[in-house]
């Protein structure tokens, strides 16, 4: 049995006791993005610096993934595939940032909801390592 | 209106849908044999070609199956768009005085399924992919939920967007769905990415258009009928628009390149969206015919719900819009969905649709695409 591993270096700084996202932040403009990138596509600057961004937000729009995505690029388990939740956090202050959310039902997911970045498995590798990614669930959750 | 430089003088098609027995090229090839006989003109007075296709390899190899004249080939890829690219590039070609007569030819196959994205090529790592993000059928999930919640619209507003595609392709021969499906079975189909059902979305496909162009003031040489190319606009996206396949987004909301191709276009043609009489809007599904009404200026947000429930987006309506059924009932091979537009605004102008001609005695016709990353294209066209 592996152990587990991040699914990209650089994305964020989990493990750590208060894992973050990497995002960049403009030296220019202070436009934040997620992840890190040369050049603020903002004001056009090239002096961008990576920035950990913070771990609340609220949900600014979402859907529910209902079918098994093509494989490749998808790594999950097709055969048992369950619907997952998808949304834009709104980091207060900072960026919309583009995740998986720990919650699929329709009932619960509502434009507005507080949310909070967690961090989940997303597939097993080769090596038997569960693959960990970023997500963010509800916070009353 | 402008005083148009550029004509389409003959329009080929290839149907869409699933042609097994014929590869993209072939069905690429067929449609400009059927523009070169509308236009009354052979390949060996093309001057000059764009065309395109995402999935079934470079348009310039057609050369082996047309006749090796020589002529000026260049290939064109842009997404969603390259149909539109072509054409607009083709357009400029004529308008620049370097050639009088040419081609914007589109054709695509693509296998079954939702598209697959290679998220290289789009400048993002793998990461994206992998653990289940990277669909273009979220994010269009994830832009009308937000829609649908600020300005209104509801869930049988976009089963009735549906219906209508399904209805309209009934009497386009060259349609692909051509059945008419209910507003119920719409709603009640697979929910494949929230609000949107499977009868809700278009699907990748096959099929081929080619249109050929020439200078404004030789039109009458080679048909009764020309259409001018009043506007053709390419744009790209700025700040603050929410696109497909952005791990990220600006913290503040702009205007998708939609807004801005729209507007460049009705200020180069002089006109405004009241002086339209028919439009083809991009809806790889539902919502976005919706939302795009509203980005091209044909009413402002929210809108919507009123219109489309009082029927004006119908063929008899105020503003006909898809009238050949658009990317739900036609499916969208990438390389030529952006020229079936047009292919069906030459037909609505010249009065040559059949049972399913707009009754307006139309004068302005719209296209309209739009694609990843964050581009549109939009054309305005006249008789």
């Amino acid at each position: 049995m592996g152990g587990q591993v991040p699914i990209e270096e650089g994305l964020f700084t989990w493990p750590s006791d208060d894992p973050r996202l990497i995002g960049s932040e403009c030296q220019k403009c202070k436009a934040i993005l997620f992840p890190v990138q040369s050049g603020c596509p903002r004001c056009t600057s090239d002096d961008t610096q990576p920035k950990e961004l913070g771990t609340r937000g609220t949900l600014w729009t979402w859907t529910i993934q209902g079918y098994p995505p093509k494989s490749p690029p998808y790594a999950g388990d097709i055969e048992n595939f369950e619907p997952y939740g998808v949304g834009y956090v709104e980091i207060h202050d900072e960026v919309k940032v583009e995740t998986r959310l720990t919650v699929a039902d329709k009932d619960v997911l509502e434009i507005g909801l507080e949310m909070k970045l967690t961090f989940i498995p997303a597939y097993t590798d080769k090596d038997g390592n569960e693959v960990m990614t970023f997500a963010f669930a509800p916070v009353a959750q | 209106m402008s005083k148009p430089e550029v004509a389409i003088v003959g329009i080929g098609i290839h149907p869409f849908g699933r042609t097994p027995e014929r590869s993209g090229q072939e069905q690429g090839v067929y449609a400009v044999r059927k523009a070169l006989k509308d236009a009354g003109v052979e390949w060996p007075d093309v001057q000059f070609a764009f065309g395109g296709s995402q999935a079934a390899g470079a348009a310039d190899t057609m050369v082996s199956k047309l006749g090796l004249t020589g002529l000026q080939f260049i290939n064109v890829a842009n997404g969603c768009a390259t149909g539109g690219s072509a054409l607009f590039s083709a357009y400029n070609t004529i308008a620049s005085g370097a050639f009088d007569l040419g081609i914007a030819i589109g054709y695509d196959k693509h296998e079954r399924g939702a598209f697959r994205v290679n998220t290289r090529s789009s400048g993002l790592g793998d990461w994206y992919g992998k653990q289940g993000l990277a669909l273009t059928t979220q994010f269009f999930g994830m832009k009308i939920n937000r829609y649908m919640e600020n300005y209104g619209i509801s869930h049988n507003t976009l089963a009735k967007v549906s219906a209508k595609a399904f209805r309209n392709a009934e009497h386009n021969p060259n349609a692909w769905r051509r059945q008419p499906i209910s507003e119920e079975q719409i709603l009640e189909s697979d929910m494949l990415s929230y609000p949107l059902t499977k009868f809700m979305f278009c699907s990748p496909a096959e099929g081929g258009v080619a249109l050929i162009l020439a200078r404004a003031d030789q039109a009458h040489k080679y048909t009764d009928t020309p259409v001018y190319l009043n506007a053709a606009v390419v744009r790209s996206r700025r700040w603050g628009s929410f696109e497909v396949m952005a791990p990220s987004l600006a913290l503040e909301d702009g205007d998708g390149p939609t807004v801005d191709t729209s507007k460049a276009a009705f200020e180069m043609a002089g006109i405004e969206p009241t002086d339209v009489d028919v439009a083809q809007l991009q809806d790889t599904e539902a919502g976005a015919e919706i939302m795009h009404m509203a980005e091209n200026g044909f009413c402002d947000h929210g809108e919507q719900e009123r219109i489309i429930q009082q029927g004006e987006t119908e063929i008899g309506g105020r503003l006909p819009v898809n009238t050949d059924g658009g990317c739900l009932a036609n499916g969208e091979p990438v390389g030529a969905s952006g020229l079936r537009q047009v292919y069906e605004n030459v037909l609505q102008l010249r009065g040559a649709a059949g049972k399913r001609q707009v009754p307006n005695d139309p004068q302005v016709a719209y296209t309209h695409v739009y694609g990843a990353p964050g581009i549109s294209g939009v054309t305005i066209l006249s008789r």
